[in-house]
Order: C-alpha cells, then sequence, then structure tokens
C-alpha cells in the first residue's frame, strides 16, 4: 500500500515515539474522527430539537404537562451522562413491549442529545425570558395565536442571541463523544484504545487523539467567541 | 389605590357621577371591579362607549386608566363583572342564556375588533417596518401578501412614513416608531382603537407629529377611539367625552368643555391646575 510504504520511510520504529507508527495509525484515527464528528453533530441536533419542546412543556399552561417536563429535567440532570447511556444501549432493549434494541451509534445520539437538551433548554429558557413582556402584549393585541405568537415574535428574538451560547454546548457535547466508548462505539478513543491494544503501543495513538480533539474544539472555540462578540453588537444595536 | 378594607367608608363619601347615556354603545363595562392581590384598582365601574365615539380618560397616575383598557385588549382580567364588545361578551361566552368564562377561540374572534397603540411602541424588533404592519394581517386574518402590503403602504403613507418600509425599528425616531405602531394597529381595521398615552415616552419635539396623525383618524369619523392622554388641549380638541377617573371611580364624566372648563369636583380643578399653562406635560404626571 501507498501510504504504509510512505510510513516507513520514517524507519523509527525502536523508538520511544514512532513517526512511522504515527503514520500507520493515522487513516484508522481519522475515520473514527468522523464517527465522532457525526455523533457529536447528531446528538447537538437531538438536544436542539428536545430542548425546545423542553423548554415550552415546562412552560404548559396544564399543570401535569408543566410537571412532567419539570420532573423528566430534573431526573435527567441529576443522573451521570454514563448512567443513561448504558440504560438506553444496555437496559432498555430488556424492557418488556417498548424495549428495543438499538445501535451504538443511535444509542449514543439519543443518550448525549437527550443529556444536553436540558442544558439547552436552560439556553433556550434564558432566551426567551429575555425578550421583554411588552413584546407578547403586542402580538396579543394584534390577535396572533399562541403558536403564531411563539414562532414569529418570541423565538426569532430569543434564540439569535443565545447562538453563541449554544456553540459552546457544540464543543462541549465534542468532548463528551468519548463517553460514547462504553457502549462499544468506534468512535476515537475506542480507535485509539483497539489499537494500542493491537500493538501494545498506547502513547502514539493516544496522543494523536487529543491533538485531534485540540485541533477541532480550539478553532471552534475561536469561532464561538467571534459569533458572540457580532451578536452583542448586532443586538446593542437593534435595541439602541 | 385603595384598600380592600377601607372600601366601604370610601364608597359613601364619593359623590356618584351621573350614568352617562350612549345611544349606540360599541363596549359596555359592567361592575367591572378589578383587583391586583389585595389592592382594589377598579371598583364597580360601569361605563358604556358609543359606536364611533372619541372618549378620553383622564386622571392621576395610579387612578387606573391603563388597566381599562387592557382589560378591553384582553391583557388583563377582570376580577368580577362583565365586558360587552359589539355584540358578544369579552371574557364570557353566552351559553344556553348563560355566561360562561370564554375560551381562546371566542376571545379571539371578539379580540379581532380592538386595536391598541402602547406607551412604549413595542415594535417587533427583528423585522423591517413593512413586516411590522404586514405580519398581522398575512397570518391572523389570512391575506395574501400582496393583499397586506398594499393596504400597509396605505396606512404607512397615512402616518407619513411609506419611504421607511425597508428600515429596522431601530432605525426611525421616537415619534416615527409610534406612527409605525399606530399604523400596524389601524391595518388590521380594528372598530376600536385604544391608545394609553402615546406620547408619554417620546421626547417633546416629537409629540407634535403622533397627536396630528391621531387627530386625523378622529376627523376620519367612523372608529371608535378610547384615549389615555395628559395632553388636555388635544383631549379637548378630539374628544366627544372626557372621562375623569379617581381611585379607581369615575369621579365625573362630560363633555371636553365642562370637565376642562367648569368641573364640579374641586379635584378635577386640583388635577387640571397642574396643567395649566403647560400643554405638553407629559413629564410633569408621567404615569406607570
Ligand atoms: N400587574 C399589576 N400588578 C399589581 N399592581 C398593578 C398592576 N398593574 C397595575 N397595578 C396597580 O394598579 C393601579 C392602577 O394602575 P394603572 O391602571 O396603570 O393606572 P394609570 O394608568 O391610571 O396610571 C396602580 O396602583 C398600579 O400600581
Ligand atoms: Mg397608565
Amino acid at each position: 500500500m501507498d501510504w504504509n510504504n510512505m510510513c516507513q520511510t520514517f524507519n523509527d520504529k525502536d523508538n520511544v515515539w514512532s513517526w512511522q507508527y504515527t503514520c500507520e495509525i493515522f487513516p484508522d484515527l481519522l475515520d473514527a474522527m468522523w464517527v465522532t464528528i457525526s455523533a457529536t453533530f447528531v446528538a447537538y441536533f437531538v438536544a436542539l430539537i428536545l430542548g425546545l419542546f423542553l423548554t415550552l412543556g415546562r412552560r404548559s399552561p396544564i399543570r401535569p404537562v408543566k410537571w412532567f417536563f419539570q420532573g423528566f429535567l430534573e431526573f435527567v440532570r441529576g443522573t451521570p451522562p454514563l448512567v443513561q447511556l448504558f440504560f438506553i444501549y444496555f437496559g432498555f432493549p430488556e424492557i418488556p413491549y417498548i424495549g428495543f434494541e438499538m445501535s451504538a451509534f443511535t444509542a449514543g445520539v439519543l443518550g448525549l442529545g437527550i443529556h444536553y437538551s436540558t442544558y439547552v433548554s436552560e439556553i433556550y429558557r434564558s432566551g426567551i425570558e429575555a425578550v421583554p413582556k411588552s413584546q407578547w402584549e403586542a402580538s396579543k393585541a394584534l390577535n396572533f395565536s399562541k403558536g403564531q405568537t411563539w414562532l414569529r415574535i418570541v423565538l426569532p428574538q430569543a434564540i439569535p442571541p443565545v447562538i453563541p451560547m449554544l456553540g459552546n454546548y457544540l464543543i462541549t457535547m465534542f468532548k463528551e463523544t468519548p463517553l460514547l466508548a462504553a457502549i462499544t462505539l468506534m468512535e476515537m478513543l475506542n480507535m485509539a484504545k483497539f489499537i494500542g491494544a493491537k500493538y501494545f503501543d498506547y502513547l502514539e495513538p493516544f496522543t494523536i487523539v487529543g491533538f485531534l480533539f485540540l485541533l477541532l474544539s480550539y478553532p471552534s472555540a475561536i469561532l464561538v467567541s467571534k459569533l458572540e462578540k457580532r451578536m452583542n453588537r448586532r443586538f446593542r444595536q437593534k435595541n439602541a | 389605590m385603595l384598600k380592600k378594607g377601607c372600601m366601604g367608608r370610601l364608597n359613601k363619601k364619593v359623590v356618584e357621577h351621573k350614568s352617562y347615556q350612549v345611544k349606540d354603545p360599541i363596549v359596555r363595562y359592567n361592575d367591572i371591579t378589578k383587583k391586583f392581590g389585595d389592592t382594589v384598582v377598579l371598583n364597580n365601574l360601569n361605563l358604556e362607549v358609543g359606536r364611533g365615539e372619541k372618549l378620553s380618560i383622564i386622571g392621576a397616575s395610579g387612578s387606573g386608566k391603563t388597566t381599562i383598557i387592557r382589560m378591553l385588549m384582553t391583557l388583563e382580567k377582570p376580577t368580577s363583572g362583565t365586558i360587552w364588545v359589539d355584540g358578544d361578551y369579552l371574557w364570557h361566552k353566552e351559553v344556553g342564556g348563560k355566561l360562561v368564562p370564554a375560551d381562546e377561540k371566542h376571545m379571539r374572534n371578539v379580540r379581532g375588533k380592538i386595536g391598541m397603540v402602547f406607551q412604549q411602541f413595542n415594535l417587533f424588533p427583528h423585522m423591517t417596518i413593512l413586516r411590522n404592519v404586514t405580519e398581522a394581517p398575512i397570518r391572523v386574518q389570512g391575506l395574501s401578501r400582496e393583499e397586506a402590503e398594499e393596504r400597509a403602504v396605505t396606512m404607512l403613507e397615512k402616518v407619513g412614513l411609506a419611504e421607511k418600509v425597508d428600515q429596522y425599528p431601530s432605525q426611525l425616531s421616537g415619534g416615527q416608531q409610534q406612527r409605525v405602531a399606530i399604523a400596524r394597529a389601524l391595518v388590521m381595521q380594528p372598530k376600536v382603537m385604544l391608545f394609553d398615552e402615546v406620547t408619554s415616552a417620546l421626547d417633546p419635539e416629537l409629540v407634535g407629529e403622533v397627536l396630528e396623525v391621531i387627530k386625523d383618524l378622529a376627523r376620519e369619523g367612523d372608529m371608535t377611539m378610547i384615549l389615555i392622554t395628559h395632553e388636555m388641549d388635544f383631549a379637548r380638541d378630539i374628544s366627544d367625552r372626557i372621562v375623569f377617573l379617581d381611585e379607581g371611580r369615575i369621579l365625573e364624566q362630560g363633555s371636553p368643555d365642562k370637565i376642562l372648563e367648569n368641573p364640579d369636583s374641586p379635584r378635577i380643578r386640583q388635577f387640571l391646575s397642574r396643567f395649566i399653562g403647560n400643554s405638553s406635560v407629559s413629564g410633569l404626571a408621567t404615569t406607570k
């Protein structure tokens, strides 16, 4: 293979840090990185959507609905994500009638998405509460329905200012994906462990994984803080 | 503001206003009482507004003026009593001759007859001026975009802001924003328009342009208008009737000349004395 031939030119297999070994295992780790990235985005999407439902559910005028969502939120936030992942992947399929098996990927993005939806919901809430009461009143005076008021008036004002905060959670979730190794998903950490066990050499794979995490999350963090500055500027101008 | 406990005693002291006959009422407040917690803000209010009438409500800050019109806009729920608008009860529904609490559908039907302009404009900051004015006709009344824009531009022309359609509220002066807010309410073609101290938040030099727009509206005739204002010259100019509100009760009502020139109540004379020689005193008697 071309790549492996190329790697052999390093010819330093006996060193503590071998560039040849690094080079050889790199393609597999890169593949695993795509698993990590897609798990992050799918889980994030689940969190964004579910978080919105949680937020709206908690504000429901119907008491039992409100209590249900509030209780769900407390429960999810009060238990470790790892326990939730184990429950969804190993426990849930055993429940009679409703349980079914899922792939590690599906269970992982669901678990992570559900867990983080509670934090996302908090962010939505802060955004929604920042919309002045007078905006609701103006909507009512124009006879918008409840749904129209949410969709057309409140959310378009509530979401943009919290986009940077939501962005921060994307990065946080990205860094939490190694948890999915515990339910057998072959994401970066699991792959590194697998490679390390195969060749009895863990230094390079784990170092590369750490480096890849940094490589992706650091620029994202800078992007988010840039976005934050821009949002602040835009928002201040609009409310001037 | 009256406390529950002393209500009984005060009732006897206050001179009952002569009830006022309205020919063709479009709004009726029947025995409306409004409490916030233990605070009685409106006490057994009875008020009728005639179709096409221009009614001004004046009175000291905290006397309950805003609460009266907020109840009509369904932003505040009466503690007891009924409000009737153009053939229907607002907060109630008649079922088999009995009044039961209204559902949202009924409330929306009746609410559609009413429009309101707020002290703080309350435009939608994320929408252009044109969308501020077209959004409700499109979403609520189901107009096509073209129809809605045509109507909106007509209204914006009426308030002198047709050239601002593509700007955002933050790019407009307070006076311009308030005129857009008036257009936004008008485009829904309400039968009753409510104005709550619409110039109180404006710099003095911007008050005139907004009052002119409202005067033009009043002159056009058919729309019923209920206005809360501290602009006494303006109230005299456009009102068919002025109601003086005092601690949640109507102390006196009548023609502008009667109430502003020759009120029976010394309290009103005292209130008006603050406005003499100063017609735009929004800073002097700001209310909540
Ligand atoms: N949401 C509320 N909660 C408690 N008290 C209120 C509320 N709204 C108004 N009030 C009180 O009701 C009284 C009348 O208020 P308002 O109708 O705004 O008077 P006005 O418009 O004449 O100044 C005031 O004492 C005010 O503090
Ligand atoms: Mg007021």
